[in-house]
């Protein structure tokens, strides 16, 4: 089996990940990347899990998904107020914990 | 006798009981009740004083309990049975090997002393309630009141001599604060010190006496008793058995001697007992009838043994205990006759008996002297507390009979009644109980061969009659002086005793008869002064001797048994046998062969009539001619006697010599404590200016100077830099950090990344 593939893929969906989580101004769409770079994560942990015969990647994978799905759904909940309070949702905009 | 004492033989076994096997609650109580009194006592309706009397009247309850049953104890047993004392004790602590106990020794001897000063304390408490109504220190009256009688009713039944000491300094400790209980005036603090520092001149002899015992005796104990040589049986038992060595057991004799002096009032530390009259009247009743004076004899009684065998009692010639017993008895008799205050002319009399029940104990009267104690602790508190009626209620807190009494006799008719039958007691005439014990001692003293001493009894028996019928003619008959003639003057003249004593307003209406709770003690006492002595009236026969068969033990050399039970059972029971007949024991005179003794054997007098008819002549001729003395000088001021003293030199000379006590007390105070104590603390004051003080002013000094250094150097520079420079070095590095907290997410999130590949390539290369 070519792990390398697979390995690959992940290497560049987190990378995609890590620059959207960067420099993306929106708020939504920083939450999406960290949802490409946690499936990205899923991706590799499962490569290994197939790749070693144990069904601890894919339990771990599972978790990942359940915790991703609540974290969506709070960030999700924290982007609509502030777009309430602020009328708008760019990161840069929310800069009043300068030190 | 051999029949008897056969295999099959099996002695009246000892019958206990519960008061004998819980006698330790009888000292338990007070001593709880003066804890309660100190914490709650001011909060009580009466202050506290309640307590005090419920708790003394337990433990005469629980004495009396214990002296039933050990009645019936000696009842059972055979006349030639020795009554096994009492005795539980556990183990209080332990260090390096010496195991110091605890517990209760019931004998005869302690169940006597226990009742008698559980009911003197309890008459004494009630007679208080009256006699310090409104004092301003009276809850605290109370609670000294009963730990002085809890330390005594502990020491009595001490099994062991360090529980003994216990108790005896808890007594020296509440006798300091009664008879200083009126601090504020000088004269009452002086005599509690002095009272205070005599008794622990004693003392000393009381600590060498019990180290050289129990170190000379231990080894003994704990082979053949398998108890400690502390133990009170043990030292009893070894100091018969013919193991001590002789200058050992001489010396540890005098040392607890010594002790006895002190605390009793013996010749030459005799001089605290009548300054402690300073105290309040119920205290100088406790103190001298039942509690702290007694001490000192029941140490002598106790350990009868060690002073039979250290001081050769039945030996012949004069011993250390009946010399300064006979010196004790003339001497205070005779300072007794130059004395105003009646409070003081009973402390000598004290004095004088007590040197009775030495003059007994050391001539081998044992149970004579012992039931003095008896008698004599009932007709003295009686005139203790006679005589604070009348300064109560009669001569306005004075005691001077010469300047405030006089023809009392018809004002104070139950005070008056109880102070004659006490004080025909006290000269122990026939059949007041003071004949039944001193006439005994007086008797026994000259049966065992001290003749020299019997006839200084004889002459104390004369003196004791004379000054009693003094101080009596003075307070109660001839004209009325001073502040007994009724009309109310306040003068702040008279003595102050008791001037801090609340005065009621019906009080200064002239003299009266006391209240009740003064009055009904006082005929209780006189009660028994007049019939306490027929409990062991010896005049009429062996079968009246009752105390005797209760109280002396029995000298039988006691032989351990082993009986082996029944089949099934291997019961082992230790029961004491006779192994000779009571009047041939060898206890005492020789080394007991085959068991153990407990008690000397001793000699009893037998009685005859013609002797106390002649010793009953003498008090009679006392009472004569002091009688007759006295009216010539108090009432007719007959010219010939009246300025004798100044006229005859011989006689002035004397007068002076009493009126100085001896100049004892000027030797004390003047010589001896001059001469020691004033050069030891001008040494002490020039090596404390000098020495001391030159040290501490040098070292004062150079620790400023260091201080200064360190102020400038290390704490300035070192510490305070440390500190200005780690908050000055923050400051800077949190400014410098200050830009990275630009509140931007997406640089936080950059950072994060970052940090987290390096983290992740320093993993990396760690790996491989």
């Amino acid at each position: 089996m070519f792990v390398n593939q697979f390995l690959f893929l992940g290497a560049i969906l987190f990378c995609i990940g890590v620059y959207g989580v960067v420099a993306r101004k929106n708020a939504v769409l920083m939450l999406m990347s960290i949802e490409i770079i946690l499936n990205s994560v899923n991706i590799n942990l499962l490569t290994f899990a197939l790749r070693n015969g144990s069904t601890d990647g894919h339990v771990f994978a599972l978790y990942i998904i359940a915790v991703a799905a609540a974290e969506v759904g709070v960030g999700l909940g924290l982007v609509l107020l502030v777009y309430r309070n602020k009328k708008t949702i760019s990161i840069d905009d929310l800069s009043e914990m300068r030190g | 006798m051999n029949l008897l004492a056969s295999e099959s033989e099996v002695l009246a076994p000892l019958v206990s009981g519960w008061f004998l096997e819980h006698a330790w609650l009888i000292p338990v109580v007070p001593i709880i009740a003066f804890a309660l009194i100190i914490l709650v006592g001011k909060r009580l309706p009466m202050k506290g004083s309640e307590l005090g009397v419920l708790s003394m009247f337990s433990s005469l309850v629980l004495a009396a309990g214990a002296g039933y049953q050990w009645i019936q104890r000696t009842n059972r047993a055979t006349e030639e049975q020795f009554v096994e004392p009492v005795i539980k004790s556990w183990s209080w602590w332990r260090s390096g090997g010496f195991d110091f106990g605890i517990g209760h020794h019931i004998d005869g001897l302690s169940i006597l002393v226990l009742i008698v000063v559980a009911f003197i304390s309890t008459l004494v408490q009630i007679y208080s309630l009256e006699y310090l109504r409104g004092d301003r220190r009276y809850t605290h009256f109370f609670a000294a009141l009963t730990l002085f009688s809890g330390g005594m009713l502990a020491m009595v039944l001490a099994d062991n001599m360090i529980l003994f000491l216990l108790g005896w300094e808890i007594m020296g400790l509440c006798s300091f604060i009664l008879i200083g209980h009126w601090w504020e005036e000088d004269a009452n603090s002086r005599a509690a010190l002095k009272a205070f520092f005599t008794v622990r001149i004693g003392d000393v002899g009381l600590l060498v006496g019990i180290s050289m015992l129990y170190f000379s005796a231990n080894d003994w104990t704990q082979e053949h008793l398998g108890v400690s040589g502390f133990s009170i049986r043990g030292i009893s038992a070894w100091a018969l058995s013919g193991a001590p060595n002789s200058t050992v057991i001489t010396i540890a004799a005098v040392a607890l001697f010594i002790a006895c002096i002190g605390k009793s009032g013996q010749f030459p530390l005799h001089t605290w007992l009548p300054d402690a009259m300073a105290g309040p009247t119920p205290v100088s009743s406790l103190l001298h009838s039942s509690t702290m004076v007694v001490a000192g004899v029941y140490l002598v009684a106790r350990l009868y043994p060690v002073f039979f065998v250290g001081l050769d009692i039945l030996g012949g010639g004069g011993n250390l205990i009946v010399v300064i017993g006979g010196i004790t008895i003339v001497i205070s008799a005779a300072l007794a006759f130059v004395q105003n205050d009646i409070k003081r002319v009973l402390a000598y009399s004290t004095v004088s008996q007590l040197g009775y029940m030495m003059l007994g104990l050391g001539a081998g009267a044992w149970m004579p002297a012992v039931f003095h104690i008896f008698t004599h602790a009932f007709f003295k508190a009686c005139l203790f507390l006679g005589a604070g009626s009348i300064s109560h209620s009669a001569s306005h807190h004075s005691f001077d009979m010469k300047r405030d009494m006089g023809g009392l006799r018809k004002v104070m008719p139950i005070t008056f009644t109880t102070w004659i039958i006490s004080t025909l007691a006290l000269c122990g005439v026939f059949p007041f109980s003071g004949f039944f014990s001193k006439d005994e001692i007086i008797d026994n003293v000259g049966y065992s061969g001290y003749n020299l001493f019997m006839i200084i009894g004889l002459v104390g028996a004369f003196m004791t009659a004379a000054y009693m019928t003094r101080a009596t003619y003075l307070t109660f008959f001839g004209e009325p002086r001073g502040a007994s003639v009724g009309h109310a003057d306040h003068g702040d003249t008279h003595d102050t005793h008791n001037a801090h004593d609340a005065h009621d307003v019906e009080q200064s209406h002239g003299p009266h008869e006391s209240g009740l709770l003064i009055t009904v003690p006082l005929m209780i006492l006189s009660v028994l002064a007049l019939s306490s002595g027929f409990l062991n009236a010896t005049p009429f026969g062996e079968s009246w001797e009752r105390m005797k068969f209760w109280v002396e033990p029995r000298s039988v050399e006691v032989v351990e048994e082993t009986h082996v039970g029944g089949p099934g059972e291997s019961l082992i029971i230790n029961l004491p046998s006779a192994e000779e007949v009571h009047s041939k024991s060898v206890c005492g005179s020789a080394q007991p062969e085959t068991g153990i003794c407990y008690a000397p054997q001793l000699n009893h007098a037998p009685f005859k009539w013609l002797k106390a008819m002649m010793s009953m002549a003498i008090v009679f001729l006392g009472i004569a001619i002091s009688w007759i003395l006295s009216t010539l000088l108090f009432t007719k001021r007959a010219p010939r006697l009246v300025g004798l003293t100044q006229r005859v030199k011989i006689l002035g000379f004397g007068h002076k010599l009493l009126v100085n006590k001896y100049y004892l007390d000027v030797l004390y105070e003047k010589v001896i404590v001059r001469s020691i104590a004033y050069p030891v603390a001008r040494a002490a004051y020039w090596f404390n200016q000098n020495i001391l003080d030159g040290i501490l002013h040098a070292i004062a000094n150079s620790t400023r100077k260091i201080s200064g250094w360190v102020y400038k150097n290390v704490d300035q520079l070192i510490v305070d830099g440390t500190v200005n420079n780690s908050a000055t070095l923050t400051k800077s590095l949190g400014t410098a950090a200050q830009p990275t907290q630009s509140g931007k997410v997406s640089q936080y999130a950059a950072l994060l990344f970052s940090a987290a590949a390096v983290a992740a390539l320093v993993l990396v290369i760690i790996n491989t």
